[in-house]
């Protein structure tokens, strides 16, 4: 099975309250890859993700995580996730190492104390995102770009072979972005497959091996990695559509927009 | 004195001291998941349930302790499933089972013929009545609940903390939700004696926000947090022996009161500890090398003991007075 992809969705569904989010997905991700899974807020690139990871069930299609179907998937400790920000901090001053710590949880047995090979593992993870010197400071008393680094530490801990990182950069300044990109080439050096959501890549980009562009929940770009700024081109930056009215742009729920409301045709919103 | 001394001999006294010493154990170790999850009144609404238990012991014959245990087990496990479903509206969920186990107890203790002094020795508690199997009782379900939250740690910190990323790394997430739920069940019961069950919740809540004043960790937090319930719980008890020679003190409300004290007295120190930790955090490096020199003379060379905040500043420390940052260059300042 090693050469199976690994990660491997097959004409995937999924609905969210019984309205279909994501339709006919097909991705197929090798070994060693970077993806860029990028698109407009409310394009279903975090659904899917959130799929592929077992958090949202698929109501039509297949996925299957190193050549085995989800559902019968018990190797976590190859997965490494990084959740949009928020899950930093509970309503109990927690440690930049116990959350870190908590990543290590995907190898460990009940009941059983760390051992050295743990600890050298969250030693590790702290200091590829450069957090080795803010061990016991507590997490909620970081910034928010030096927290995003702390889940990704999280992560790291499992020493994972396959990570999901959904849109680590969001509201994260340069500096940060910049580290976090670093700690990133390390990992993809290492060998690691990774799986970027982002709304844009920032410094970042150089990494990228292959971008998939979502929109209104289907896959509509999968090949060579794109700028920024023609993600959001109907036509991904080809020269002879620059003139061309683009269309308008919705999430999935139902808006609750006057009968005279143009949405996104504006003279304003045309390039 | 002596005779406060002499109360330490009775039996009754020394029961409802270790009834105290366990309670005030168990119960901050599983306040601490609960707060960390936001749920600090998910115990109040246990111990409302468990109202109607305990009156379905007394119309029953049955044991009530062991009748509360049934009941709040259940009723934590319907909070959980409420919560789990997240967009039911949580809180009214539990304000729905709040009232309604709290009518139901009294109602169903005056079907069975009970008055209303039966009842008010699990609201407020009776530590200094509690039986001998009443005490072995509470024994065995702290030291349960004690080897379950100690022990489970690392998976129960981690559900708590981030329950995506638990889920995504395997974890169980809803067994161990519903353990949670189920061991500030039975911690409920175990404080009912001690505290009662409208006091309980403060045992489980107010020890954790007292440690968390000063603490930075979970871990930290977790055993301070029962140091301080156990010193509010035997601290509590004490008082209200020491003052009873005086006036009718009960147990249970002393105990929530010190505990109240202790959280009283920690939050000036965590608010100057916090002040103070965000005053020497580093100054970020904004790579412009160009700095504005001080025409001002100070009257003393700024250093570790001169008393204004020192702060790391990329390789050199600034120090900060009159809304100034000042960083010594050669034999003057600079404004950084």
């Amino acid at each position: 099975m090693l050469d199976a992809p690994v990660i491997e969705v097959v004409d995937g569904a999924v609905a969210i309250a019984g309205r279909p989010i994501l339709r006919g997905i097909d991705l197929s991700v090798r070994r060693g890859e970077f993806v860029a899974l990028m698109g407009a807020n409310g394009s279903g690139k975090s659904t899917l993700v959130r799929a592929i990871t077992g958090l949202r069930p698929l109501v039509a299609g297949q996925i299957s995580l190193f050549g085995t179907p989800l559902s019968d998937f018990r190797d976590w400790h190859k997965v490494g996730f990084v959740p949009q920000r928020a899950g930093a901090g509970g309503g109990v001053p927690a440690s930049v190492w116990e959350v870190v710590a908590s990543g290590r949880l995907t190898r460990r047995r009940l009941l059983r104390p760390l051992g050295k090979a743990d600890r050298a593992a969250i030693a590790e993870a702290l200091d590829v995102v450069g957090l080795a010197d803010k061990t016991s400071e507590g997490v909620s008393t970081l910034s928010g770009g030096q927290q995003q680094r702390v889940l990704i530490a999280r992560a790291l801990a499992g020493e994972p072979e396959l990570f999901f990182l959904d849109e680590p950069t969001a509201g994260v300044d340069l500096p940060n972005q910049q580290a976090l990109a670093d700690a990133l080439r390390v990992l993809s050096e290492r060998g690691a497959t990774i799986v970027l959501v982002a709304h844009e890549l920032g410094p970042m980009a150089p990494l990228i091996d292959r971008a998939v562009v979502m929109r209104d929940g289907r896959a509509v770009y999968d090949g060579a990695p794109l700028a920024d700024h023609e993600v959001h081109d109907p036509h991904f930056g080809e020269a002879h559509t620059h003139h061309h009215p683009r269309p308008a742009h919705h999430d999935h729920a139902p808006h609750v927009a006057a009968p005279l409301d143009l949405r996104g045709t504006e003279e304003g919103d045309r390039r | 004195m002596s005779e406060f001394l002499d109360l330490f001999s009775l039996p009754f006294m020394q029961r409802a001291l270790i009834a105290a010493l366990f309670a005030g154990l168990a119960a901050p170790a599983v306040g601490t998941y609960l707060v960390q999850r936001r749920m600090a009144l998910m115990g109040d609404g246990i111990g409302h349930v468990a109202v109607t238990g305990v009156a379905i012991g007394l119309l029953t014959g049955l044991s009530p302790t062991w009748a509360a245990v049934v009941v709040a087990i259940l009723g934590a496990i319907a909070i959980e499933l409420i919560r789990e479903r997240g967009h039911a509206n949580g809180d009214v969920a539990l304000a729905l089972l709040f009232y309604g186990g709290l009518a139901g107890g009294v109602l169903i203790t005056g079907i069975a013929g009970q008055g209303a002094a039966t009842l008010q020795s699990y609201l407020f508690g009776s530590i200094l009545t509690i039986s001998v199997s009443d005490v072995l009782f509470t024994m065995a379900l702290a030291a349960v609940v004690l080897v379950v939250a100690i022990g489970l740690m690392p998976q129960l910190f981690a559900v708590a903390q981030d329950q995506e990323f638990a889920q995504v790394a395997g974890l169980r997430v809803r067994t161990y939700n519903l353990l949670v739920a189920v061991l500030a069940a039975v911690t409920v019961t175990v404080a009912m004696r001690t505290v009662g069950l409208l006091l309980v919740s403060a045992l489980l809540v107010v020890p954790v926000a007292t440690a968390q004043q000063v603490s930075r960790s979970f871990r930290t937090t977790l055993f301070a947090a029962m140091a301080l319930g156990v010193a509010a719980s035997i601290g509590g008890l004490a008082l209200a022996a020491y003052l009873s020679f005086d006036a009718a003190v009960a147990p249970g409300p002393t105990i929530v009161l010190l505990s109240l004290a202790g959280f009283v007295v920690t939050l000036p120190l965590g608010a100057w500890l916090r002040r103070r930790h965000r005053l020497r955090e580093p100054f970020p490096e904004v790579g412009n090398g160009e700095h504005l020199e001080v025409p001002e003379k100070h009257d003393h060379v700024h250093g570790s003991d001169c008393g204004h905040p020192a702060v790391p500043h990329g390789d050199h420390v600034d120090y900060v007075h009159d809304g100034h940052r000042h960083a010594a260059h050669g034999s003057h300042y600079d404004e950084h």
